[in-house]
């Protein structure tokens, strides 16, 4: 294991391991979403084709694991901000972690169904 | 630490003899000592530069446009209207008909690419311990994010709704 893998282990350690994994899965997210989306230049059948990929249940799952991984990021990384540049930020920083947390649930919750909707609509029917 | 005397002219202790500076006839002017970082007239203005200050500063700032670019992205995509149902060329050229959804796109794969970018360098910095190693790794990863930019900013630029 690389020399300072573990540093501590609470709170401010395990955001910036997540922050850190949560950060390469959607680097590499984007590079296969770029590709994916330039077969609008090759033609319309290709590009529909393609994106039928996006709407496998399997895959429309994935879809909800990649919302979890950027919300998670973007509050996360709204709270590295507060943390650099608000007086009180390092102070807080575990509040604001749980707080990140708490907001996270709630809107992944709120994101269930709506994201999920194409697979539960094709094996519920609706 | 400079050294801040001020009228004092500090030369270095091969000058001493000239008169110059703290040449008072003193023996101990023979000892004084040039700082080992000292600027003389070749030393370039400017010996570092401030890269990774503004590097960190670009995470931040990129990464508070992207969180709305982005989340943005993600409730028209898949949340709101039948979620990724409705995706298709038809939806995509609907989109792009309208230039602030091109802007839109394309500042969210600039800023998004950049971001990546500089938080695999720090990524692979970290982890790859051998000197050559970590050249590779950036030097692959790099190109592949100058590619991928440039593919996608092509791909906006030319959309052909009727292809």
């Amino acid at each position: 294991m690389p020399a300072g893998t573990l540093y501590r282990g609470r709170e401010g350690m395990w955001s910036w391991v997540a922050h850190r994994v949560t950060g390469v899965l959607i680097f590499f997210f984007l590079f296969a979403h770029v590709l994916d989306t330039a077969l609008v230049r090759v033609s319309p059948q290709d590009y529909d084709t393609v994106i039928e990929t996006y709407k496998n249940p399997i895959v429309n799952l994935m879809e909800y694991g990649l919302t979890a991984a950027i919300l998670f990021h973007a509050l996360n990384g709204l709270r590295v901000v507060a943390v650099d540049f608000w007086s009180k930020g390092a102070k807080y920083q575990k509040q604001l972690l749980w707080s990140v947390v708490g907001v996270w649930v709630v809107l992944m919750a709120g994101a269930f169904y709506p994201i999920l909707q194409h697979t539960l609509r094709t094996w519920f029917g609706g | 630490m400079a050294i801040e005397n001020s009228d004092t002219l500090v030369v270095p202790a091969a000058q001493a003899h000239t008169g110059q500076g703290l040449g008072t006839g003193n023996p101990a002017d023979a000892f004084v000592v040039e700082p080992a970082r000292a600027r003389t007239k070749r030393t370039p203005r400017r010996t570092r530069t401030n890269f990774e200050m503004l590097a960190w500063l670009f995470m931040r700032l990129s990464g508070v446009v992207l969180v709305f670019l982005i989340l943005g992205h993600l409730l028209i995509m898949l949340v709101l209207d039948g979620g990724v149902s409705k995706i298709g060329f038809a939806f995509v050229a609907g989109r792009w008909a309208s230039p602030f959804w091109q802007g839109w796109d394309l500042l969210m794969l600039w800023l998004a690419m950049l971001h990546g970018a500089n938080g695999m360098r720090t990524v692979i910095n970290d982890y790859a311990e051998k000197d050559s190693t970590r050249l590779w790794l950036k030097t692959l990863m790099g190109a592949a994010a100058v590619f991928t930019v440039l593919l996608g900013t092509l791909v906006i630029f030319t959309f052909d709704p009727n292809i």
